[in-house]
């Protein structure tokens, strides 16, 4: 699940606190088998806000609406709270080469409306999906899939101004490589092998759809019907701008069963009240947290508080398109950068003490993470080294100091604290000019990084759509990838990552991923900041919460007093 | 009378447009796409961003966009938001709660701002009045939201005696304590005018003349000094109802009450230029209703008032 806009300021201030091992999880020490069972019938309640889309898996791409759509639906395959993908209604996923797959549907499982699901429940919503003409923003999850071309097919038309327009022009319904054999096997063909191809089974765009939704998308998507944990409260439990009420789903069998009788998402437009909300307990448990309670969540909440690292990155992106960082002298001013920044500290002070310094360009808590890689010492403060590349880099090409070094960001969710601290890092190591180049809005900068017109650098975050090393690669740094706004290009890296997908084993896999990370730590196209932690706090009305891989609550786990 | 009103209503139609046109013109110019605002670091494809800009007429120039909003206006629809909900719905859901805090703030300031400033200004210098003198400029100086934060966390976390936040279902207890706040800046201010008006009014003639005739005290008070201050009040009053109603966004924000402010707020942050204008078009009505109101009101307040020459 990725960032929204408004989600991202929400976001990066609840993600600003990262802890430490071992720190602030005071909420360790009361909880256990001693415990009274509580009550599984009371309903809890949640923090939120509005989902910006109608509910339906394959459409939603931020957080308020995708927090909802995993408790309603339940996948082929779910995440355990390490990340581990375990089978929920797959019996068994089966590849030799790793490009055709057999996946075996369990049977007698149905959506709270009665519809059963069968491997053409699969094969249909996955289809709708990835039609261009159904608009779904996840749509491109689908693009290994042999057919996958034909059924998101687009044409651009160039209007005399200059402007191009994309309209959908899918040439197939169906994408060739996917089928339903019977009512318990689909076969995959995917378009070239890939080993991971499975991990990402779990996420919401895999998820079934009932015929309903597939007839009438937005109206299915205001009372969605699915066959996850919890199902709505009743038609309209969805009230725009208010709140979502969740029940549980009583017929539900899989790994992540409910131990409680419900989620109401209460919608916040802003995480201080709902902190004073939580401080009374008129709410149970809340995962983004104002930023002035980042120092004092552990004292407001002793024991109902947790902070535990998350799959999500920071990384300070610098654009090839500035002449200073082009060629040799580029590419020691970019290593230059990056030993200037003290990431431990700024980690400690800046984020007291609630962010890891980055090991690599993936966080350690996806399976495959490898400390120590081959020129990964760049990121090791080290003042002399960065002024002694820097002067190196001089001898090679002048520095353009005509313009100070200007680091783009919105200013809104604590950024500006720890770009200051980067900016003054620059100044006092390498006697640079460098400054935070303000934004009101994340929106206006990514337009700018879209269009390439940020010289400088830029802060981004990336938050892992499902547990792999290649979903913090590809998308990001591949040549012409969907997120790769800077247009950085390496052929030996993109040789690598379609090595690694190919490769029979996730292990082999992984070791080439690793590979191409050596090869980002050689290019450095962005420089990898910090690991983020995710802090929560519950109520007194909540024995205990905590968080999965990728940072979201598991509320199905929580148990009401 | 009727030709007043009449008049007055004609205003609108000016005011309406010199106001939605202006604000939908500084929405428009806001930096940044708002459908790619949508989405996060990883863009959806650019056919879903292409659909959604020419579904919003986002790609249209200004003056078709502000046209079509014009359009869609006078035949009573509004069309959607950016999340595809249809924006005449979620006003009929904000504007009754922020109504009901507006409508609460205002009974508030008006019964007890009068009230207090009545008793002031009739023992001018005394201890009462000296005491809400006082109390009322602490109350003027302190900003709203930090008022805000201190009630929420006395009343609402410490005390116990409130929910701290609205949430969903508010109701008129639940909007007490923000009504409270919203209300309190501007009951310091009723108090301050009533209490001006009625210790200058206490000293005039007709007053004299009622003590002189032999009414009982009551009755000069109410209907003699009272009536006859209360003109300031209710115009300050009336033109305080739009600010109510538009301005609650802080407080709104604190208490998280699912209303106009909020709304707004979102919307401003979206860039979603026809929420903001159909929200904006609402208040201008409310402005304008709630002057022409306090205009009438001055007729009966002061029988020599007359609309029509």
């Amino acid at each position: 699940m990725r960032f929204t806009r408004t989600s991202k300021a929400l976001g990066m201030v609840a993600i600003a606190a990262l802890a430490l091992t071992g720190c602030g999880a005071g909420g360790g020490s009361n909880d256990g088998a001693s415990q009274s069972a509580g009550d599984p019938n009371k309903v809890i309640t949640a923090y939120s806000n509005e989902p910006q889309n109608p509910l339906l898996p394959a459409n939603t791409s931020e957080v308020y609406g995708g927090r909802v759509v995993e408790l309603l639906f339940e996948g082929l395959r779910s995440y355990d709270a390490d990340g581990k993908p375990v089978n929920a209604l797959a019996d068994s996923i089966e590849s030799s080469d790793a490009q055709n797959w057999t996946i075996k549907v369990k049977q007698g499982h149905k959506f709270t409306n009665g519809e059963a699901i069968t491997a053409k429940t699969f094969v249909d919503s996955w289809n709708f999906a990835a039609n261009s003409k159904n608009l779904q923003n996840n749509g491109f999850f689908f693009e290994s899939i042999a057919g996958y071309e034909d059924v998101s097919a687009v044409t651009t038309e160039k209007a005399a101004d200059g402007k191009t327009t994309t309209t959908p022009a899918p040439t197939a319904e169906t994408m060739s490589g996917l089928t339903a054999t019977d009512d318990s096997t689909i076969t995959v063909k995917l378009a070239q092998p890939e080993a991971d191809w499975s991990l990402r089974l779990g996420y919401a765009a895999f998820y079934p759809l009932p015929s309903a939704a597939l007839a009438d998308p937005k109206t299915y998507g205001e009372n969605p019907v699915g066959n996850g944990p919890y199902k709505l409260e009743k038609a309209g439990a969805w009230v725009h701008d208010q709140s979502i009420s969740l029940v549980k789903n009583a017929d539900y069998e899989g790994p992540r069963g409910s131990k409680n009788g419900g989620v109401t998402f209460k919608f916040y437009t802003d995480p201080g009240p709902a902190y004073t909300d939580l401080q009374s307990d008129n709410l149970d448990v809340t995962d983004v947290l104002p930023s002035n309670a980042l120092k004092t969540y552990t004292t407001d909440f002793p024991d109902r508080n947790s902070t535990k690292p998350v799959a999500t990155d920071s990384t300070l992106n610098i654009p090839g398109y500035n002449p200073n960082f082009q060629g040799e002298a580029g590419k020691l001013r970019r290593q230059a950068l990056s030993y200037a920044i003290n990431r431990e500290e700024i980690a400690k002070v800046v984020f007291n003490g609630t962010r890891t310094a980055a090991k690599a360009f993936a966080p350690p808590v996806i399976d495959g993470f490898k400390a120590d890689l081959k020129g990964s010492e760049v990121l090791k403060f080290d003042a002399a080294k960065a002024k002694d590349l820097w002067t190196q880099a001089d001898k090679i090409q002048p520095y353009d100091a005509s313009k100070p070094l200007q680091i783009a960001s919105n200013t809104d969710g604590g950024n500006k604290e720890w770009i200051d601290a980067v900016a003054n890092g620059f100044k006092n190591n390498l006697g640079i000019q460098a400054e935070i180049q303000p934004f009101a809005k994340f929106a206006e900068v990514l337009n700018l990084r879209k269009s390439q017109q940020l010289p400088g650098l830029t802060r981004s975050g990336w938050q892992g759509d499902y547990p792999s090393l290649y979903n913090f690669l590809g998308p990001v740094w591949a040549t012409g990838a969907s997120s790769n706004y800077e247009k950085y290009s390496n052929p030996e890296f993109d040789k690598l990552l379609k090595e690694g997908l190919a490769a029979k084993t996730t292990e082999e896999a992984n070791a080439k991923f690793n590979q191409a990370q050596e090869v980002l730590f050689q290019d450095l196209p962005g420089l990898p900041l910090w690991d983020q932690a995710r802090p929560i706090v519950w109520s007194n009305n909540v024995t205990k919460a905590e968080t999965g891989w990728n940072g979201g609550i598991l509320y199905y786990n929580i148990t009401a007093k | 009378m009727v030709r007043f009103i009449l008049r007055r209503l004609l205003q609108v139609i000016p005011v309406f447009i010199g106001t939605t046109l202006l604000v939908y013109y500084m929405v428009f110019a806001l930096p940044g796409d708002p459908i790619a605002a949508l989405f996060g670091d990883r863009q959806p494809p650019q056919a879903v961003i292409d659909t959604l800009r020419s579904q919003y007429h986002l790609d249209q120039p200004f003056w078709v966009q502000y046209g079509l909003f014009l359009q869609n206006l006078f035949t009573f629809n509004l069309g959607n938001d950016f999340t595809g909900q249809p924006i005449a719905a979620s006003l009929a859901r904000v504007f009754p709660v922020t109504a009901m805090l507006a409508v609460e703030a205002l009974a508030i300031q008006a019964i007890f701002g009068v009230a207090f400033g009545v008793f002031a200004g009739l023992r001018r210098g005394g201890w009462f009045d000296s005491t809400v003198l006082v109390a009322s400029l602490v109350v003027i100086a302190v900003p709203t939201f930090v008022l805000g934060f201190v009630f929420q966390l006395v009343f609402g976390v410490q005390l116990g005696w409130a929910k701290p936040t609205v949430g969903a279902n508010a109701d008129w207890g639940s909007l007490l304590l923000p009504a409270v706040v919203l209300g309190l800046v501007s009951f310091a201010y009723v108090l301050r005018l009533t209490r001006a008006s009625v210790s200058e009014n206490m000293n005039a003639d007709y007053v004299r003349t009622a003590t002189a005739k032999g009414l009982s005290r009551p009755r000069v008070v109410l209907a003699h000094i009272l009536r006859n201050s209360l003109i300031p009040v209710v115009t300050y009053l009336g033109a305080n109802l739009g600010g109510l109603m538009g301005g609650a966004i802080v407080t709104e924000g604190i208490f998280n009450v699912p209303g106009v402010g909020n709304k707004l707020y979102q919307a401003v942050l979206r860039s979603e230029g026809p929420t903001i204008v159909s929200i904006v078009s609402v208040l201008v009505l409310v402005f304008v209703v709630a002057n022409l109101l306090v205009d009438l009101l001055y007729a009966w307040l002061d029988p020599r008032i007359r609309y029509d020459q």
